[in-house]
């Protein structure tokens, strides 16, 4: 009985700690809203989100967008890779994406970069450059300091304006922070539509494919 | 006596394939002799884990798969279940789909695939809804436009594309939607 109490009592003190780390972190974005407007100003747009998958969102830009949404979840390559890797990741990355060149309206990287090492990294930002049909928009969130939290996160959409961050377990290992004009020279090709700093120590930025650009 | 996981009920479901045939009859001898109901007073077939079924597969009720089914099921009207066991490598059609096993192929739907905790899917989904839970594994794309269906009926009007720019309003977490 006094066992049971005991942990009758533990369970509800972790409760309340489960459910906190269960809503995650929310936080403003200004990108996210002029990246959807890029997207809902074309006809039947192509989505590609490059994070882990988060059902919320891809009821948001299928139901709600009318998006078509390919789901690439590198994080999970990189986590599967980061435990038992045979060759570089850069190298994984060149055959990865294999869609048609210029078949894509959208894409969402998150932070995923902020996991990547330079080589690594500079093939992504070129396959997606590629991928991108012209006018097309990216969307990626780089850290201005080197973060602690070696963990992913999913990102769940709230609205236009927030997202939650949820962060998860994984093999993964935080890169130092890049700076701008090195993420701009990564993405040779497109340019950069709007950057923002957000007072969480996040860079949005959104690029965009000139038009007539293959 | 009778296991509801293993047993079959073959004869609405029939089987247009030659490689079908003998897991098929095996199956047959499996049947269940009072048709199963399912919640909302329907037939429901099972097709137990020990089944191993390579050919096509269409119906006429819904059909819930534990074993491994390779090649085609259509169920236009009816709602196809993989269960926690079931190991899919086909092209799947049906009114409904809900995914709580393994699945390779893509899905076609005419209203809803619902691919549940710990269910998994790669391929590309065809469907005016789409449910992904926490936990749920997928590869593939998703395409909910009405041009892309496979399988005839028109696309709700509730989920038609907004031409611009949709008004601020939190996403409802799967969680609550699915029932």
């Amino acid at each position: 009985m006094l066992w049971d109490s005991r942990n009758k009592a533990r369970n509800e003190a972790a409760a309340p700690a489960a459910a906190l780390a269960d809503a995650g972190q929310i936080f403003p974005t200004k990108a996210l809203r002029k990246f959807l407007t890029s997207l809902t100003s074309r006809e039947s747009p192509v989505l590609m989100d490059l994070g882990p998958v988060v059902g919320s969102n891809v009821t948001f830009f299928g139901e709600r967008l009318g998006c078509k949404i390919i789901l690439e979840d590198l994080f999970a390559d990189l986590d599967r890779h980061s435990r038992a890797s045979e060759i570089a990741f850069a190298e994984f990355l060149k055959g990865r994406l294999t869609h048609e060149p210029g078949s894509v309206d959208g894409i969402l990287c998150w932070n995923f970069f902020d996991f990547l090492e330079p080589p690594a990294a500079q093939v992504l930002a070129a396959a997606l450059t590629k991928l991108l049909r012209p006018e097309g928009a990216v969307l990626g969130f780089f850290t201005t300091v080197g973060a602690t939290d070696t963990r992913f996160s999913k990102y769940v959409i709230l609205d236009e304006d927030s997202l939650k961050q949820r962060p998860y377990s994984s093999g993964g290992k935080r890169q130092m922070a890049l700076q701008n004009r090195d993420i701009i020279r990564m993405f040779d090709g497109l340019k950069v539509s709007e950057s923002f700093l957000l007072k969480t120590n996040i860079r949005e930025f959104l690029f965009r494919k000139p038009a007539g650009t293959l | 006596m009778w296991k509801r996981d293993e047993a079959v009920r073959q004869p609405a479901v029939p089987i247009h394939d030659a490689a079908a045939a003998a897991p098929a009859a095996a199956a047959a001898q499996a049947t269940r002799p009072d048709p199963i109901k399912s919640q909302t007073g329907r037939d429901v077939v099972n097709i137990g884990k020990s089944v191993v079924i390579k050919g096509e597969l269409n119906g006429s009720e819904d059909l819930t798969i534990e074993g491994h089914v390779e090649g085609k099921i259509e169920l236009r009207d009816h709602v196809l279940t993989i269960g926690p066991n079931g190991k899919i490598k086909a092209e799947l059609f049906a009114k409904s789909v809900v995914v709580l096993g393994e699945v390779i192929g893509n899905v076609s739907a005419t209203e809803k695939v619902d691919i549940r905790e710990n269910g998994s899917v790669e391929g590309d989904i065809t469907s005016p809804r789409v449910a992904i839970a926490e936990g749920a594994h997928f590869r593939g794309s998703v395409d909910m436009a009405n041009k892309g269906k496979t399988v005839a009926g028109p696309r709700p009007a509730d989920v038609k594309p907004q031409a611009s720019l949709p008004q601020p309003q939190p996403v409802v977490p799967h969680a609550q939607k699915v029932g």
